[in-house]
């Protein structure tokens, strides 16, 4: 008799956005990233940290890479992601059309010089597992950042 | 206490207590919002108080533009030797200071009371 190995699909939760470059519009998007947080298993502690590195990233797309707010289009893609070695977690995926920079010049500010503004690049890597930010083909940038559910770093 | 009228959505509402000045602010302190508080912040230094008290016992969430909305008024109070106190705030939004390291750069405090001897 043959053994029939039951075959197991992985669903894997996929939500994408596509917002005009306002700060209205964060409110809405940083919910739905904070509840896909919560049903992929991240603590409520977490998912607020997770809803906050992506509200950070939206701020400064709006601020630095379009100069302030405008009619120009921002995609978020975030979704589940199941590792090879089974790590679990989420990822959010942030395409916009604005100024393009090096990568490498994206770095937070020194905390001990305080002043209002540029803690955003810092909280983002600070939460965030992985966080990776490339210039795309077709002009703009995409960030792309990552949270486990148990610590890779 | 004299209250003053409602002043926005953020603002639930300013108190003047023997010389200081309560400001309770409500929801969300955000990119969105943060421009009206600072200028709300502006206008209340503008007029001297000796402290001027921050309520943030019902600021669901904060993002780096509500802190720098704050720190900007730290320097500003600080110009006048006014303290600046941080009244209740919720973990999530102390979790923000704390990642920013502005914990230890603000005070922070429990209650109204240790707020208007701070």
């Amino acid at each position: 008799m043959s053994e029939q190995k039951a075959k197991t699909r992985q669903v894997s939760r996929r939500v994408k956005f596509l917002i005009l470059a306002d700060p209205s519009a964060l409110g809405p998007v940083r919910a739905a990233v904070e509840k896909l947080a919560e049903e992929i298993g991240f603590s409520e502690a977490d998912g607020g940290g997770i809803a906050l590195a992506h509200d950070e990233a939206l701020a400064n797309v709006i601020k630095h890479g379009y100069g302030g707010s405008c009619a120009k289009p921002i995609e978020i893609l975030m979704q589940e992601i199941h590792e090879a070695n089974e790590q679990k977690g989420i990822e959010v995926v942030i395409r916009d059309q604005g100024r393009q920079v090096d990568p490498e010049v994206i770095q937070g500010r020194d905390l001990d010089d305080v002043r209002p503004g540029g803690l955003g690049t810092h909280i983002i890597r600070h939460i965030m597992d992985e966080v990776h930010y490339e210039k795309a083909s077709k002009g703009g940038m995409r960030l792309r950042m990552r949270k486990y559910l148990s610590k890779k770093k | 206490m004299a209250k003053a009228n409602k002043i926005s959505s953020m603002v639930e509402s300013i108190d003047r207590v023997d010389g200081n000045m309560i400001i309770r602010l409500k929801g969300d302190v955000t990119l969105q919002r943060s421009p009206e508080l600072r200028g709300q912040l502006a206008k209340l230094l503008d007029e001297k108080p000796d402290r001027l008290v921050i309520d943030l016992s019902r600021v669901n969430y904060m993002d780096s533009s509500g802190v720098a909305t704050l720190v900007e008024a730290l320097q500003r109070a600080r110009k006048t030797k006014t303290p600046l106190p941080l009244l209740s705030m919720t973990s999530r939004v102390k979790s923000v200071f704390e990642i920013a390291r502005l914990d230890t750069i603000f005070s922070i405090v429990d209650s109204e009371a240790e707020a208007l001897k701070t």
